[in-house]
């Protein structure tokens, strides 16, 4: 089944395009990765999709994205939509809340006043997110001061507790050490059971680690889309992408 | 190697002078301070007591206390802050969450500066015109109050501005890409960090707005009232007023009493001041990012 499809999308701020030409389909349960240097328009496909782009007065989004089936263009409760799609960023977010109130916010948000039914959900997705057995003595204590490897898995222990459909990872990696990262990399290839996800980094053997399929954004086009062993191994269609995951480049 | 030339010897001596020169200059700024507070404390210190503090003027006053000009100054500031405070904060959020950069929030902007830029004796007319005369509430608290919530406004919306955008924007995009309002996100993530400087702002005005005579003498403040105001549409005696009258209106005048009158006032403001610094280095040492 697809969950998110996407036909000709155009991103643009003011002038410049940042984005242009990218349809490709994401099935569900699939773990899709975005590769490409920087500037390739990555983290603006990202914010198209959970239409981030309503807080940006200069960016302009062309072409469609269909997220279970549904327009986003065509969604006036956006709310709803970003509830359903967890986002996770290259630098760690910590908010400065206490470490429970941050997992709990999201549901919070949602209305869930029930101390039970939070802490259910704050140990579920800390546990899942592999950070429950560092934090579950100091709960109360700030979110923010954890380190950075932390912080990072708390802030995808609060992706989880908005209970994602899509869950968008961009560069999760940069500020984390590399033990932290083969732990969330764990992480989420025991989540796709459960959700689809969107990886997108600049570490080409990240992607090759865990995407099923890829795409290689350079300069703004989506340049190729395949099977993430073809894009190492196999037939491509553009030399730049060989290019580019052998290292030549980028 | 290391001997000094002509030119080093010649640069350190430069350095020398500027550096003592540029210390002296700083040095004469405590001075004003120093004399002002030594001044006040050696006059007034004698005329201060309990009886000074808790009771009325008498004998055409030059003689008794200062209690109903002491309450009527508390009382103007409790209602100026009752009227800026939700206003001025209400504005500020506005200002930094919702409103977009055209030409009518900077046109806002530059409103509040130059509101800011009003000297006090104009914002004093134009409380006499808009709340003694056109909203009719004579010359009364209320009037005297708003004249001098409308001057102090800027303050509190500025503090307020600013320390909303001290707060980090990547915590209202994480919120908002949970699906969070802005509102939710002003609410639970933005206000609590910022609560902080918003409450050092609004101390700073209460310092400020406690030593205006200009805006009060117009709209609410009395010469002398020899009964305390029984609500917001009476008028009252303040310190500031009380001041100026004992020192320039009234003949025969004890040389020490305004003195006295002065270091009252004084002591109130530094005391707020001296809150408000505390407070931002408690808080700032809470500090959560």
């Amino acid at each position: 089944m697809v969950k998110l499809s996407v036909s000709d999308l155009q991103i643009r701020y003011g002038g410049a395009t940042a984005l242009e030409g990218v349809s490709f389909d994401i099935q569900e349960h699939e773990i899709f990765g975005i590769i490409g240097p920087a500037n390739a328009g990555k983290t603006s496909f990202l914010k198209a999709v959970n239409r981030m782009d309503m807080f940006d007065p200069d960016m302009r989004v062309d072409g469609k994205i269909v997220f279970n089936d549904v327009d986003v263009s065509k969604i006036r409760n956006v709310y709803g939509l970003r509830r359903r799609i967890g986002v996770v960023f290259p630098l760690p977010v910590g908010l400065p809340l206490s470490i429970y109130d941050n997992v709990a916010l999201s549901p919070r948000l949602n209305g869930q006043k029930k101390k039970a039914e939070l802490d259910i959900i704050v140990e579920r997705c800390l546990t899942r997110a592999a950070l429950w057995d560092e934090v579950k003595d100091r709960l109360d204590s700030l979110g923010s001061l954890l380190s950075g490897g932390q912080q990072q898995r708390l802030t995808i222990a609060r992706a989880l507790s908005q209970d994602p459909e899509l869950l968008m990872l961009d560069e999760f990696s940069i500020a984390v050490d590399p033990v932290t990262t083969m732990r969330i990399e764990d992480v989420l290839k025991e989540l796709r059971k459960e959700v689809t996800i969107i990886l997108v980094t600049n570490l080409v053997q990240q992607a090759r680690r865990l995407a099923d399929r890829t795409a290689f954004f350079l300069e703004g086009q989506c340049v190729e889309v395949g099977m993430t062993e073809d894009l190492f191994t196999g037939e491509v269609k553009d030399q730049r992408t060989r290019d580019y995951v052998e290292g030549r480049f980028g | 190697m290391f001997e000094s030339t002509e030119l080093n010897r010649r640069n350190e001596t430069r350095q020398k002078l500027f550096r003592i020169g540029l210390g002296t200059m700083t040095g004469i700024l405590i001075l004003p301070v120093v004399l002002i507070m030594s001044t006040l404390i050696y006059k007034g210190a004698p005329v201060i007591s309990f009886e000074f503090l808790f009771t009325g003027p008498t004998k055409g006053m030059t003689a008794g206390g200062i209690f109903p000009a002491l309450l009527g100054t508390i009382l103007l500031v409790v209602v100026a802050l009752l009227a800026s405070v939700p206003l001025g904060i209400a504005a500020a959020i506005y200002l930094s969450e919702y409103a977009s950069d055209n030409w009518f929030t900077r046109a806002i902007n530059l409103a509040i500066i130059n509101l800011a830029g009003v000297p006090s004796i104009v914002h004093a007319l134009f409380g006499v015109g808009a709340f003694v005369i056109f909203f009719k509430f004579g010359t009364s608290i209320l009037a005297a109050s708003l004249t001098l919530a409308i001057m102090t406004l800027p303050v509190v919306i500025v503090a307020t501005r600013e320390s909303l955008q001290a707060v980090p924007m990547a915590f209202r995009e994480a919120c908002w890409n949970m699906g969070a309002t802005r509102w939710q996100t002003i609410r639970r993530v933005v206000l609590p960090n910022a609560v902080t400087g918003i409450l050092t702002g609004v101390i700073l005005e209460v310092s400020r707005t406690s030593g205006e005579t200009a805006p009060i003498m117009f709209t609410g403040a009395a010469f002398f009232l020899p009964l305390l105001p029984q609500g917001v549409l009476d008028q009252t005696m303040a310190l500031s007023l009380h001041l100026f009258v004992v020192s320039t209106q009234v003949p025969n005048m004890p040389e020490q009493l305004p003195f006295g009158v002065a270091l009252v006032l004084i002591s109130m403001v530094l005391l707020m001041n001296s809150l408000s610094i505390a407070l931002r280095m408690y808080l700032r040492g809470k500090k959560k990012w």
